[in-house]
């Protein structure tokens, strides 16, 4: 028997305060990629859309600079761990650390609380819990990715079970239908995160992981990356534009991540996202 | 861009038209989804609202808590869509007309311009903007409901676009006029 003399410890209070430092950062700011793809698409619109996209840029920097949530939904905390097997944990439950980090970070923050329960819609008051995610990897390092979803755009989102038959094509004509039926509602241009193979659920996950990328990123692979670009360009034919003013810009991006799937299947998540991406990430 | 301070009287809604941008200034009342369903409750059973419908303006936004030596936190507006089933009756009480983002359903059309109201689209995602430009904000009902709970905001000059207007235009239409003050072309959608 070998002793793993490798083996790291981390006091969960330490993730705790990690998630806190994040919430804090994402809810006040937009990333630079976005607000780049921003700047970039106001040059592409006039009149209303381009006074839309002016704005939310204006309203970024106001945010940045006085410390305030960049849009009153401060969202659902997603919070993405990748944790090396290395590692071993101590102090409070991993769970129970994360939603202290929300729990600080959205008091101080003077963040909305957004989370209720779904029947009697009372809200728990903190905005817990978080939506947390573990994947082990190799190693003995801790990512954190914090990702705010607002509603209006995640209420948009859409899974499809396709048929293999339905191939590439399905899989465009289904991000494309998704983002035509959401209209004006998820304020446009979105971002898309589109998760492809997997099963039922972990194709939801996918989808939500994409969004974690920098806004206008593409995938290493060739054919994927067919995909996204061929979805975009059918997407900003749609017309919606800006806060659905009409335009060319209905989406800054399309985004997807692939696992392998089921003989018999072809799932495809659709996971939408506002103009206003906001996600943080740090490395312990 | 028009400048406009609220109530605003019938000829001024009238004159208002899809596409056009407004600086938009006085009392407004937000209300969303739950507050809704109070308000819609207190009416079944004839119970006094926590406000005047008459002329009033609800803004469909449920702000963030107002940091210190503020009025407001950041207070953009909500997707209007999930309130189709509530506007049509409000508007029938004398309800002035919403703010909000995103379309809104064909009987909230017919409401408008039956009932000589307007649709504003606040631009989403513009809560640090749209927070700035409260001035005093005040809950008024449904205290328990914390962010989706009524509040009265003074506010000043928010900008805003006539999305819907009196006369059955909305800016969400394939063939609308898009531009702002109709001073520009733009994509015909597919």
């Amino acid at each position: 028997m070998f002793y793993n003399w490798t083996m790291r410890t981390i006091d969960t209070r330490q993730i705790g305060d990690c998630v806190y430092r994040l919430a804090l950062r994402a809810g006040t700011r937009m990333t630079d990629p976005c607000r780049a793809a921003l700047e970039n698409a106001r040059l592409k619109e006039r009149g209303a859309a381009q006074y839309a996209l002016s704005t939310v840029l204006e309203n970024a920097r106001i945010a940045q600079r006085e410390c305030l949530p960049v849009c009153q939904d401060t969202g659902m905390s997603a919070v993405l761990l990748e944790v090396g097997q290395d590692v071993h944990f101590t102090g409070m439950l991993l769970g129970d650390a994360v939603n202290e980090g929300v729990r600080r970070a959205y008091r101080d923050g003077y963040f909305r609380k957004s989370i209720c329960d779904p029947l009697s819609r009372e809200n728990t008051g903190d905005n817990t819990p978080a939506y947390v995610h573990i994947d082990i990897v190799e190693g003995d390092h801790v990512r954190i990715t914090y990702l705010p979803k607002g509603f209006g755009s995640e209420n948009m989102s859409r899974i499809f079970m396709l048929t293999p038959a339905q191939g590439k094509a399905g899989i465009v004509d289904a991000i494309t239908e998704t983002v035509r039926l959401a209209g004006a509602r998820p304020c446009p241009p979105v971002v898309v995160g589109v998760g492809i193979g997997g099963c039922f659920d972990s194709c939801a996950f996918l989808a939500k992981k994409a969004l974690t990328r920098d806004v206008g990123s593409a995938h290493p692979r060739k054919e994927v990356r067919e995909i996204e670009q061929e979805a975009l360009e059918k997407i900003n034919s749609l017309g919606i534009g800006p806060q659905g003013f009409g335009g060319n810009v209905t989406a800054l991006s399309v985004q997807c991540e692939v696992a392998p799937t089921h003989i018999a299947g072809l799932p495809v998540a659709v996971n939408i996202q506002c103009h206003c991406v906001r996600c943080e990430e740090e490395v312990l | 861009m028009k400048t406009l301070s609220l109530p605003l009287s019938a000829a001024e809604i009238l004159s208002l038209h899809a596409g056009d941008a407004v600086s938009l200034s006085g009392t407004l009342y937000t209300a969303r989804d739950c507050a809704h369903r109070r308000i819609f409750e207190l009416l079944d059973s004839d119970m006094p609202l926590p406000f005047p419908l008459a002329g009033a303006f609800i803004y469909y936004a449920g702000p963030c808590p107002a940091p210190a030596g503020k009025a407001s936190g950041s207070c953009g507006p909500t997707t209007s869509a999930r309130m189709n089933s509530f506007a049509p009756r409000l508007l029938g009480l004398g309800l002035g007309g919403m703010i909000g983002k995103g379309e809104m359903s064909e009987e909230v059309r017919a409401a408008l311009v039956k009932n000589r109201a307007v649709y504003f689209a606040a631009i989403g995602g513009a809560g640090a903007l749209y927070g700035n430009a409260v001035k005093k904000s005040q809950c008024v009902a449904f205290p328990d409901l914390l962010s989706e709970a009524v509040y009265r905001l003074e506010v000043e000059g928010f900008p805003l676009v006539v999305a819907m207007d009196a006369h059955g235009n909305s800016i969400y239409d394939p063939a609308a006029p898009v531009s702002l003050q109709a001073a520009s072309g733009r994509t015909e959608r597919k």
